[in-house]
């Protein structure tokens, strides 16, 4: 080549439109989706026994005009609140037990010893106890989501912290940091890929926990959430509100999972190259 | 200006009370370039460590104008080996903001400038914005270099910093190092086993020998060759 070119070799070049179309992690998902949906209205078509499987279709417009009436919001609402309320006070007590146990030695052998005790026990197998000591009602479904989500993250975030680096503890206090600043700007930045994990197992947890005891036990059967609405409905022999509360069990599972807590990962811990 | 007297050291391993350096004495005066040199094991990290105030010596002291060291703090800024000492979660230019402002050295405004200015210095400019993990080793070291220089300790501390880097850049490191020494002639303690970089870098040296650390000669720089201190490090 006289001016040094190569032109049989690549250097840089843009994939093909589809390609780059295909790259996209949500379309492929949406494509998945529909693709299952298609397959639950063909099957749902061949066995036509609406009792036992209703269409994908059916299930849509008894979605929509759950929404219409307003009961499937309302028992939505109803649940996203108790949710938040466990949660949060989860949050608050890990948020100490984990401190406690980064303080001291033995504070440090207490989480130990509870997160193995208590964590593979499932929060609903606490329920009835929780009845007898709460009563009917919200107390008792705080009380066992407190049990979902505590153990959950107290656990990763003390794991979380145990890893910062020897490095970066150094550097930490080489700069002169208060006790407070060293917390907050050195430890629970350094350990957020843990903490983050473990804020996404208690949410899990405590989102099927709650599902759960209002379904099974009907404990908050005096306002109602979305597990006694699908409750009700299997009473009422209407199954496509039914597989409607499930679907909506299932969208707000896909959107904290895709759009909050994704959102959280890409900003942080993706973008700081602490997880790929 | 840093004085070490008589200093032994001791750290506990899970079975074992380990002496890392025996009554080790030397002084560092105003714009040295003090090398420490030993063998792997002979516990200049851990020297290094005591004089950065994360360990307390079991006996003698370590005086810092006079004063004595206790625990770390902004007038001795530590380098380290590992590159994983930014903080990843910020970008290189709020690494040293964050230094300067968490030690309460210089306000938001004026730590930005300096950390613009200090990172110029070693030619980062370019990735001012970027987090540590896009940055090579080299470039990671440089970063840590600048945020160590814009707090203007009393005294920097570097422990084997260029080790884990290659031959090249590790060489293109010291040639830097002392260009910036050049510019504001600060006052370092550099910690290392290799003896081309300690002849390299160091105005003056501190031979230890191994297990445990203790001194064995100190040395000017420009009076010894290579073989001459090959002998006296590996001679017992």
């Amino acid at each position: 080549m006289p001016d040094g070119r190569v032109d049989f070799v690549v250097v840089e070049k843009p994939l093909a439109a589809w390609t780059r179309f295909w790259n996209i992690g949500a379309v492929r998902k949406t494509f998945l989706l529909l693709v299952l949906a298609g397959l639950w209205e063909g099957y749902a078509r061949w066995l036509n026994n609406p009792l036992l499987f209703p269409t994908f279709v059916d299930t849509l417009k008894a979605f929509f005009s759950g929404i219409a009436s307003g009961e499937l919001p309302r028992a939505a609402s109803y649940t996203i609140q108790l949710l938040l309320k466990g949660y949060v006070a989860g949050l608050a007590i890990a948020a100490l037990l984990t401190a406690f146990a980064s303080a001291t030695r033995i504070g440090a052998d207490l989480l130990e010893t509870l997160t193995s005790m208590f964590n593979p026990l499932p929060s609903i197998a606490l329920l009835p106890l929780a009845l007898i000591w709460f009563g009917l009602g919200d107390g008792s479904i705080i009380f066992v989501l407190i049990h979902a989500v505590l153990w959950a993250v107290a656990l990763n975030t003390y794991a979380g912290f145990r890893a910062v680096s020897p490095t970066l503890r150094m550097v930490g206090q080489n700069y002169g940091l208060s006790k407070v600043g060293y917390v907050t700007r050195i430890l629970i930045p350094g350990a957020f890929p843990s903490i983050l994990t473990g804020l996404k197992v208690g949410w899990a947890f405590a989102w099927r926990t709650l599902i759960a005891a209002e379904l099974v036990f009907g404990v908050s059967s005096g306002s109602g959430g979305l597990g006694w609405y699908i409750f009700e409905q299997k009473n009422q022999l209407l199954i496509p509100n039914v597989f409607a509360g499930l679907l909506t069990v299932i969208l707000f599972g896909l959107v904290v999972e895709n759009l909050i807590f994704r959102t959280i990962e890409n900003r942080t811990v993706r973008r700081w190259g602490m997880q790929v | 200006m840093l004085a070490v007297r008589g200093v032994t050291l001791q750290y506990r391993t899970k079975d074992h009370l380990v002496t890392a350096t025996y009554r080790v004495s030397f002084s560092v005066l105003e714009s040295d370039r003090f090398v420490v040199l030993g063998p792997s094991g002979c516990g200049k990290s851990t020297l290094l460590k005591a004089v950065g105030g994360y360990i307390r010596p079991v006996e003698g002291d370590i005086l810092l104008d006079g004063s004595p060291v206790k625990g770390p703090a902004p007038d001795r800024v530590f380098v380290f080996q590992e590159f994983d000492q930014l903080l990843p979660w910020k970008t290189v230019k709020e690494n040293i903001v964050f230094a300067l402002t968490a030690s309460g050295k210089l306000a938001r405004r004026a730590a930005e400038e300096c950390a613009e200015h200090n990172i110029a210095k070693v030619k980062l400019s370019e990735f001012a914005d970027s987090y540590p993990h896009t940055l090579s080793g080299g470039m990671k070291q440089r970063a840590a270099i600048a945020r160590a220089l814009a707090m203007e300790p009393r005294i920097l501390l570097m422990d084997e910093p260029f080790a884990a880097l290659d031959a090249l850049t590790r060489a293109q490191m010291q040639e830097e190092l002392l260009q910036l020494w050049e510019e504001t002639k600060f006052t370092v303690l550099f910690v290392t086993h290799s003896i081309s970089e300690a002849i390299r870098i160091g105005t003056r040296i501190l031979v230890l020998s191994a297990h445990p650390g203790q001194v064995k000669a100190e040395l000017k720089s420009g009076a010894c060759d290579e073989a001459a201190l090959q002998e006296l490090l590996f001679d017992a």
